[in-house]
């Protein structure tokens, strides 16, 4: 008898705890339903829509999107482009990591400001400045053309505005990540003989990997469905068999969504679309492997 | 006796110095360029451009519809956030990822897609339309284009400040005879204010440049739907380069304000709040 008094006042008392804390059940319920409303409605919906139009008129028809030469020369050219900007802003952003994250001195807290500018700015403003500087009105265009050199309207102004606006994904990552980390581990390195290059590949590379893998994905994503600073540069070229010409992914689904094929346009958004997705998937599995390698490295220093 | 200056780590010129050369070759130059290009025109000619009534109503739609977008996303942000950290219910580690999803969508396939859904045949604007409210082509379109992109923004800086909440300080307000609603409002609303913020401003300066999701949703007329950033390549195309680069610099100056002037107001809340 004493027993279950015991057990329905302890039950009680967390009844208690419970409703001082939290909220009550209808309460909660009627949270988790709105939010859920919310996200089905912004988020979900569009993402079914993609693939449904895209499927609209059947397989044949999504398939036969993939086989017209200027949709597979644009597919060819984003590939082109992210494969030449991300590692150049993979590069940077180790570079700009180690120069931040290592050493002391001032004006630290502006270069990371100047850093992130690119983020700020508008993509069209993005492809602007760079029709400025290579376009025919700029500085540049008199010696360019003497050399039959193109850059706007060309592969290397997409090139060039594609890597400014993915320039911060990946210092971005690596910064906070390499301050946590600290200097202890590849000074011991130093100090037992190692040199330079040895400390960064066998030290430093290890414990970064993960920032750096989730850093190269974000930046992969943006530099493949950059739309607006592209649009500015491109000049839109239609590529085809043997030519590659000017348009992206994202820009061939806009021609095709203007000329009113309407299917056509969501059979290679969809491709985007599922390229995000698969992002996504990868975002989430780094973040998970990200977190226990900063845990592990926090347990280390408490050790 | 060591140097002061004396480091143990090598690679800090080649690291630095990459990092400044490769900075200025992307983006300071260029982005110098855009205000030497300015001024080779005059003040008024500089004047006229930014005031014309077509750029005004462009400002006063880019500027009121990211405004907004990004409150809406305030209230719909918490919310989410909340629901997130604190509740548990089934798929939600898939609802979390999927919050990303703006990010991770290609703007143009955003803009397609929510044009779609809300023209007034689509999923959304089918409904809609008996009750005599157009999205698309509208803006009502732009600004849902607008929310849809900003919301990982609040979502994501809430987050972590909730998931860092210390339960104790929840549990004192409600054994000091708080109500759950109070405690909410006055102790645990006040800690969000700077992630909020932060999160506002974030989602602010990025709806303000936002070009591929609004093109096709917004029907793009002069002086109704036209954002500025489609009134720069609109000069563009017309080979405008100075006044498309006018209007450039309007947008520049206008989002590194709202920047500093968050950076500014983050810096006082923090001097002036205890620390706890």
């Amino acid at each position: 008898m004493g027993e279950t008094t015991t057990f329905f006042r302890a039950a009680a008392r967390r009844d208690l705890r419970r409703r001082a804390t939290a909220e009550s059940h209808w309460v909660r319920r009627v949270l988790v339903a709105v939010a859920l409303l919310f996200l089905g409605i912004f988020l979900v919906l569009p993402l079914i829509a993609v693939f449904a139009e895209g499927l609209h008129k059947g397989l044949g028809y999504y398939l036969n999107t993939f086989r017209d030469p200027r949709t597979l020369s644009a597919i060819t050219l984003t590939f082109i482009v992210a494969g030449i900007s991300v590692p150049l802003n993979c590069v940077f952003g180790v570079a700009a990591a180690w120069a931040i994250a290592k050493f002391d001195y001032r004006g630290k807290n502006i270069l990371i400001t100047l850093i992130d500018l690119p983020f700020s700015v508008s993509p069209v403003i993005a492809g602007l400045i760079y029709v400025l500087l290579f376009g025919a009105p700029g500085p540049f265009w008199n010696w360019l053309s003497d050399h039959d050199i193109k850059i706007i309207f060309a592969v290397p102004g997409i090139v060039l505005a594609t890597t400014f606006v993915t320039f911060p994904f990946v210092a971005r990552e690596l910064i906070p990540l390499m301050e946590a980390q600290g200097r202890t581990e590849e000074e011991a390195a130093r100090v037992l003989g190692a040199s330079g290059w040895q400390t960064f590949w066998r030290v430093t590379l290890p414990n970064i990997k993960w920032g750096l893998l989730y850093g190269v994905i974000l930046c992969n994503a943006r530099a493949m469905g950059e739309f607006g600073a592209v649009s500015v540069v491109s000049g839109h070229i239609s590529g085809g068999v043997g030519t590659l010409g000017t348009m992206t992914i994202p820009l061939r689904i806009e021609v095709l969504y203007n000329e009113y094929n309407t299917t056509g346009a969501f059979a290679l958004a969809s491709l985007l679309a599922f390229l995000g997705l698969v992002t996504l998937a990868l975002k989430t599995w780094i973040e998970r492997k990200k977190t226990a390698a900063l845990h592990a490295a926090e347990m280390d220093l408490r050790a | 006796m060591t140097s002061k200056n004396f480091r143990v780590l090598p690679g800090f010129r080649l690291t630095l110095g990459y990092t400044l050369l490769y900075l200025s070759l992307i983006v300071l130059i260029p982005l110098a360029g855009v205000f030497l290009k300015t001024s080779t025109l005059s003040w008024e000619q500089f004047w006229d451009t930014v005031t014309a009534l077509r750029a005004l109503a462009s400002y006063r739609l880019s500027f009121g519809a990211s405004f907004l977008a990004a409150l809406t996303n305030v209230f719909c942000g918490v919310l989410v956030a909340w629901v997130l950290v604190r509740y548990e219910f089934f798929g939600k580690k898939i609802v979390d990822a999927l919050v990303d999803m703006p990010f991770a969508l290609p703007t143009a396939v955003a803009g397609i897609t929510l044009t779609s859904l809300y023209a007034p045949g689509g999923w959304i604007g089918g409904l809609l339309a008996p009750l005599g409210v157009k999205v698309a082509f509208t803006q009502l379109g732009v600004f849902i284009a607008l929310t849809f992109i900003g919301l990982p923004f609040i979502v994501r800086t809430v987050q972590p400040v909730l998931e860092d909440f210390d339960p104790e300080i929840e549990e004192a307000a409600a054994s000091l005879g708080a109500s759950r609603w109070q405690t909410f409002r006055r102790v645990v609303l006040p800690q969000l204010y700077p992630a909020v913020l932060t999160g506002f401003s974030l989602a602010f300066a990025r709806a303000l440049g936002e070009y591929g999701s609004v093109v096709f949703i917004a029907g793009n007329m002069p002086m109704k739907t036209e954002i500025t950033p489609l009134l720069i390549i609109t000069k563009l195309e017309q080979y405008d380069y100075a006044g498309a680069t006018a209007l450039a610099v309007v947008m520049l100056v206008g989002s590194f304000a709202i920047l500093l002037t968050v950076n500014l107001l983050q810096w006082r809340s923090s001097r002036h709040q205890a620390p706890i």
